[in-house]
């Protein structure tokens, strides 16, 4: 299976990569997925007093089309607000990354760290948890 | 040294130029059909194969009348389980067969299964091999076939094959082994090592693709199976179809070089194969799957921990091997065979198999160590697992969502 240019960029050089420091209450962290399926990733947000994320960082344990997906979500976070971050959906992963049908797991995995990352801030902020109710194929 | 790298001689072999060469007078100037009795068209053809049947059952130990050509292992496995099941079911209905062999011979068996026969399929040990107890205690006397392959495509062990037979026999059962991997890499015997029917393949082994035979014991005991392709009754009657004479002939010529270079090429490669590993063993957290000492010289299947192996292939872009990996499959599962070895699913996501081959050269070899090495580094600088392993993180305290 051939994988389409941006993927081999993302994957190639990846954006972003690192650690924020998880107990800093202005830092948000989801790690999703688990090694046993083959996929984990950790993405982190620093987020201003304005709730504009600043800042974002991932690591991830993946394929090719994971570790760009990941890349991509980082990229797109930054400047967002929170709320505007949460609207992020992996369809819209799927469409920058030309992914196939069969990676599609790895942008919605994407998305399920971008909402695990907003919570884990909310949640340490005071906010109540935002209940996805996608329903992901 | 030309880029990508072929190390993946496990799932086909490039051709070699002598094998070629001996094909290629059979496309068009000497084109006959082997079945053409009445002139000398068809008694060239014939010749030609007749010679192959016998530079092939040589390099098995074996007579060239048991050699029946079909269109490739698969098909011999097939024909071997099938053939079997069918002509013996009166005697009984059970084969033993082991978890860790080819879904050619695992889907036939699954196939068989629903029309009546019964399987076990006998665990392998952390190391890859059978156990010989287990095996002789799922013996009974409705077994009338054993299947354990010779030597494994994904981590390379060789199953105690001698051993194996012996145990069949006792019980009154045949004995069979898919040695695609194994023919032509190491010595194969069929009558010291009392083997019933052998699956083979010639791409395997520097031959073309789409032609293979099944060895099939004439004498002590006489086998028979029921053909499972019906017309005009080549093969002695187990296999109808015109044969595939350029490829016959380039399976023998493949055969005969297998036989006259094997000695020399199992050294060469197990010192190359030796070094890749040992250097290779040098990362942190990698380990060698499966037996090493009882292991075909040119694999080596090596997990590589925190990294996942399609990633990390997609790192080493100029290395063509394969992965026990299986992102890109439906199900998400991890290599059956690596499982079957009692590998936790992420051991089996970070595996990487190293398949060398005739062609394959040191400087390539160290190329691959060199590339190797620099991707997993990085993509353990880019792994959370990593991270977390050298924070002291117990990864299997963390509850992981699966999904």
């Amino acid at each position: 299976m051939a994988y389409s240019d941006k993927v081999i960029d993302h994957y190639t050089n990846p954006r972003n990569v690192g650690t924020l420091d998880k107990s800093n209450v202005k830092v948000g962290t989801g790690l999703v997925g688990a090694p046993e399926c083959g996929d984990v990733m950790r993405l982190q947000i620093q987020v201003d007093d304005n709730n504009i994320i600043t800042d974002a960082k991932f690591k991830t344990f993946g394929c090719g089309s994971a570790i760009a997906s990941s890349s991509l979500a980082t990229e797109w976070l930054k400047g967002k607000t929170i709320d505007d971050a949460m609207k992020i959906d992996n369809m819209d992963i799927v469409e920058e990354l030309a992914l196939p049908p069969v990676k599609i797991h790895c942008s919605v995995l994407a998305e399920d760290a971008i909402k695990a990352a907003i919570n884990d801030f909310r949640v340490k902020n005071g906010l109540a948890p935002i209940e996805s109710e996608k329903v992901h194929h | 040294m030309n880029l990508p790298i072929y190390l993946d001689n496990n799932a086909t072999t490039p051709m070699d130029p002598r094998v070629l060469d001996a094909m290629l007078p059979y496309f068009n100037q000497k084109f006959g059909n082997a079945a053409s009795r009445n002139h000398a068209f068809g008694w060239v053809a014939e010749e030609a194969v007749d010679y192959a049947r016998e530079q092939i059952a040589k390099l098995i130990g074996a007579s060239e009348k048991e050699i029946i050509f079909t269109s490739g292992a698969t098909e011999a496995d097939n024909l071997a389980i099938k053939g079997v099941f069918e002509m013996y079911k009166d005697k009984g209905n059970h084969i033993i067969t082991t978890t860790t062999e080819h879904k050619a011979v695992l889907d036939t068996c699954k196939h068989i299964e629903k029309l009546g026969a019964r399987v076990t399929y006998l665990p392998v040990q952390s190391d890859g091999l059978i156990n010989l107890q287990e095996l002789e205690a799922a013996m009974t006397s409705e077994t009338i076939l054993v299947s354990v392959m010779y030597g494994n495509n994904e981590i390379g062990v060789i199953q105690p094959i001698k051993e194996i037979a012996a145990i069949a026999h006792k019980f009154g059962a045949l004995f069979m082994t898919d040695a695609t991997q194994a023919a032509g890499k190491i010595p194969v015997n069929v009558i010291a090592d009392g083997i019933d029917l052998l699956a083979f393949s010639a791409h395997k082994m520097y031959g073309p693709k789409g032609v293979g035979a099944l060895y099939v014991r004439r004498k002590g005991p006489r086998v028979k199976v029921t053909a499972q392709m019906d017309g005009g009754g080549h093969e002695r009657g187990m296999r109808s179809g015109t044969l595939n004479v350029p490829g016959i002939v380039g399976f023998g010529k493949a055969c005969e070089l297998c036989a006259l270079e094997m000695e020399s090429e199992a050294k060469r490669l197990s010192a190359l194969r030796d070094k890749l590993q040992t250097s290779l063993l040098q990362l942190e957290e990698s380990y060698v799957n499966g037996n090493v000492e009882h292991r075909l010289p040119h694999v080596a299947n090596i997990s590589f921990k925190y990294v996942e192996g399609e990633g990390l292939m997609m790192a080493m872009k100029d290395l063509a091997v394969s992965s026990g990996s299986a992102c890109t499959s439906a199900s998400l599962e991890p290599s059956y065979v690596l499982k079957s070895l009692g590998l936790s699913d992420d051991l089996a996501h970070s595996s990487i198999r190293f398949g060398l081959g005739r062609f394959t050269t040191e400087e390539e070899v160290d190329y691959a160590i060199e590339v190797t090495k620099k991707s997993v580094t990085h993509l353990r600088e880019l792994s959370p697992l990593w991270e977390m392993f050298k924070e002291g993180i117990d990864l299997d305290s963390i509850e992981w969502a699966e999904h």
